[in-house]
């Protein structure tokens, strides 16, 4: 037993660490650091850079353009990354469609979408969830029908999405919809690719309670969808909606972006002050805090057992469950500890000032203008990607055999 | 990066596991509690000398066989499991250290091999009544006195202490001042002015309050081989404290399966009660809670050792707030989730609950490594 990454791996992270300071604009490091908007484009000139790097798919294999990276190596760059203030990475192209598009799609859809989906040519968006389909996501009402007119074969698409995430920058939507209402729910669902621009589809904002516009509604009103954008076999998308769902969840406890946030957490605790005390000093506080760090240490190494349980090829399976558990109630927790550490200047909302270059007004200190809203905003956490219920129930029935 | 064991390692641990099986069943296990007089089964003790356990610790120099803390670890998981009341921890990982560490090398020939052979048992002696897990604050004495000491002081609940042949004893050497140096001596138990008062914990290991009312040791009773014995000591606290950890945790993994058992044998409302989402959840809890306490069992295991003082410090309570906050939760649900039947002497469930009470309490409690963790955060 050795937790020591190995020499190499050491000398990768180095590498990623330089191409990091090196390429990431300092623009976007500030607004990442400091809690602030991040607009599409800092997404995209992040995704570029990578690109021109050849890393913009850390977990693709060699074939379709990806790193080939191991688990462990995919780890540190997504630590690496987080530590130095990179936007996350949009998950919904390179880490969601794209895997099943590689296991499932045909030569024509992996040469199609693939190459723009590396370039953040194209910028991906999830239709899963429904209004009555949350959850329970085999029960998706989103009709595809297979007609024939003057344009030849294709599926009629009907219904709504919801929790749709940065549909607003979307040119693309997967969609799991329903091809065949008599089956049963699983079995009679297939996995479509749509173009956001064609006719029939809009995209209504849902402002959360931060004040932020991140998700949407999806509605799809007889929007015509060519049958070459039908992923695999049809009434088979649970299979894949399934597979996708895997991956979704690796790489979900989240360590660097908690670790990035305990750090923050940790600044303000020393810059804030008690009793003429650094924050940090207080017993209270500092047991508080302590508590969040040992968590994460544990975590950190409970994600490193089932890295390394993946490098042997034993499936991790629930285990994932359990870090996305354990990672979302550790960044809930030090969303609430940076509340309680600056006290009041953590109720003033002005989303205004929580724009880069903002030139007003604004009362309490810098770092306390985002902290509101970041704590409002991570309580999605523990409902979306299967909500922590949701895991629980997959740990006892499938770890625990109930 | 490797969360492997070696072949000896899964060996070592399965060999135990086989013999635990084997020859300490729980009812095996509630016989020797009540019926022995010591609370232990000679036979047992004896298995462990022949399967190598007891010389797991010691050093190869004094002919044993080196075993390091993830060795020590592997053992320690099968005691738990097995909720073993042997003085494993007390003589063979923690005095066995101590003598090994702090002993010359003629104290170390004369004392370690029986320890080795399971002729002798000896357990350190070091907690007092006003120490409260700061295993600095010791207060007993040790004055000068001719070439030899005479020792006063109060030693308590020190687990298997009526068990020892040797009791290891810490004390302050040559006067009142705090700062004096810490010194710890070997003496048999049975030596003049020593007063043992006997009782059983709340997980039924005996134990004893020790009184040293004027001890008079010769000058070769003073473990003297260490250059620093307050670093030397610390370790093996630390390597205690990580062996510790992992008897934890073998005791959670088995009291999981004992809740998961239940719960699919138990029948209320027409159905196993394991079908109820609200049991389901806190089982699943728990395996967060045991997962979580694993990985911090392993860290100590890897860091008790590690030369630097603070990162070390900061591992091992980083490990014990995991695993105690694991043994509280997991041993009260369990009982929870057992029903009336959980808080029976009968079943095995209220004694695993019992041990991991005391785990939880012994080399410093949850808040103590909690707030030892947040003094150096600032």
């Amino acid at each position: 037993m050795d937790l020591n990454f190995s020499p190499d791996d050491s000398q990768f992270r180095r590498e990623v660490r330089a191409f990091v300071e090196r390429a990431l604009p300092a623009d976007v490091r500030h607004k990442v650091l400091n809690g602030l908007v991040l607009e599409k484009d800092d997404y995209l000139h992040w995704q570029a850079a990578l690109h021109a790097q050849g890393w913009a798919g850390p977990a693709w294999e060699r074939r379709f353009g990806g790193t080939g990276w191991s688990a462990v190596r995919q780890y540190i760059f997504e630590e690496e990354c987080a530590a130095a203030g990179a936007p996350r990475v949009v998950p919904f192209g390179v880490k969601m469609v794209a895997p099943v598009i590689m296991e499932f799609g045909s030569p024509a859809q992996q040469e199609r979408f693939l190459p723009a989906i590396l370039s953040g040519r194209q910028w991906w968006c999830q239709g899963y969830s429904e209004p009555g389909a949350g959850s329970d996501l085999a029960s998706v009402k989103t009709s595809a029908t297979l007609t024939r007119d003057a344009d030849g074969e294709h599926y009629l698409v009907n219904g709504q999405k919801t929790w749709t995430t940065q549909a607003q920058y979307a040119d693309w939507i997967f969609c799991l919809v329903r091809t065949d209402p008599d089956a049963k729910p699983q079995r009679g669902i297939s996995f479509l690719l749509i173009d956001m621009r064609s006719p029939g589809v809009s995209v209504r904002p849902i402002v959360t309670m931060d004040g932020a516009h991140e998700v949407n509604e999806v509605w799809l009103d007889q929007v015509k969808v060519p049958t070459a954008n039908l992923v695999g076999e049809e009434n088979h998308g649970w299979t894949y909606a399934k597979f996708l769902l895997g991956h979704e969840r690796s790489n979900i406890a989240g360590i660097g972006i908690a670790k990035r946030e305990l750090a923050r957490l940790k600044r303000i605790a020393t810059l804030e002050r008690k009793d003429g005390k650094p924050l940090i000093e207080d017993p209270l506080f500092g047991a508080r805090l302590a508590q969040v760090e040992i968590d994460l240490t544990a975590l950190e190494i409970t994600n490193l057992r089932v890295l390394s349980a993946e490098a042997e090829k034993r499936a991790p399976g629930p285990a994932a469950s359990i870090l996305k558990i354990k990672g979302t109630e550790i960044q809930q927790a030090i969303s609430e500890l940076l509340v309680q550490a600056v006290g009041p200047y953590a109720l003033p909302l002005r989303r205004a000032a929580m724009t880069a270059g903002h030139r007003g007004e604004h009362v309490g200190p810098f770092y306390a203008i985002p902290l509101a809203a970041n704590y409002l905003n991570m309580r999605k956490l523990s409902i979306y990607g299967g909500s922590n219920e949701i895991q629980k129930n997959i740990i006892a029935q499938r770890l625990l055999g109930l | 990066m490797d969360f492997t064991f070696s072949e000896e390692q899964t060996m070592l641990q399965e060999t135990t596991r086989r013999f635990l099986a084997k020859d300490y069943d729980f009812a095996t296990r509630q016989r020797l509690r009540t019926a022995s007089p010591s609370g232990r089964g000679e036979t047992v003790w004896r298995t462990f000398a022949d399967l190598g356990l007891l010389a797991l610790n010691v050093p190869g120099r004094d002919g044993g066989l080196d075993g390091g803390p993830v060795d020590t670890m592997l053992v320690m998981e099968a005691l738990g499991e097995a909720l073993v009341l042997e003085p494993y921890l007390a003589s063979a990982v923690i005095a066995t250290r101590a003598i090994a560490a702090l002993g010359n090398p003629a104290q170390r020939a004369a004392l370690l091999a029986p320890l080795a052979t399971g002729a002798s048992v000896a357990v350190l002696a070091h907690d007092e009544p006003d120490t409260r897990h700061d295993w600095r604050a010791v207060a007993s004495r040790a004055w000068p006195v001719g070439d030899g000491v005479v020792l006063t002081g109060h030693k308590c609940v020190i687990a298997h202490a009526p068990s020892a042949d040797v009791l290891l004893v810490s004390a302050r050497l040559g006067g009142r001042e705090p700062d004096a140096p810490l010194a710890v001596f070997a003496l048999p138990r049975d030596s003049q002015g020593v007063r043992l008062e006997s009782y059983s914990t709340v997980d039924g290991v005996h134990t004893g309050d020790v009184w040293l009312d004027q001890v008079y040791l010769p000058a070769g009773a003073r473990l003297d081989g260490a250059d620093d014995t307050e670093t030397a000591l610390e370790q093996v606290l630390a390597v205690g404290l990580a062996a510790l950890c992992a008897e934890a945790v073998g005791a959670l993994d088995r009291l999981l399966v004992a809740c998961v058992e239940h719960a699919r044998a138990r029948r209320q409302f027409g159905v196993p009660i394991g079908k109820f989402q609200a049991l389901q959840h806190r089982m699943a809890e728990m395996v967060l809670h045991i997962e979580q306490a694993r990985s911090m069992s392993y860290l100590a295991a890897i860091q008790c050792l590690d030369p630097d003082a603070a990162a070390r410090g900061r591992a091992l309570s980083a490990a014990k707030v995991v695993v105690g906050q694991a043994c509280r939760f997991v041993g009260q649900q369990a009982v929870q989730l057992h029903g009336g039947m959980g808080v029976t002497d009968e079943l095995k469930v209220s004694h695993y609950f019992k041990r991991l009470m005391a785990i939880e309490l012994q080399c410093g409690g949850t808040d103590h490594h909690l707030a030892l963790y947040a003094r150096q955060l600032g």
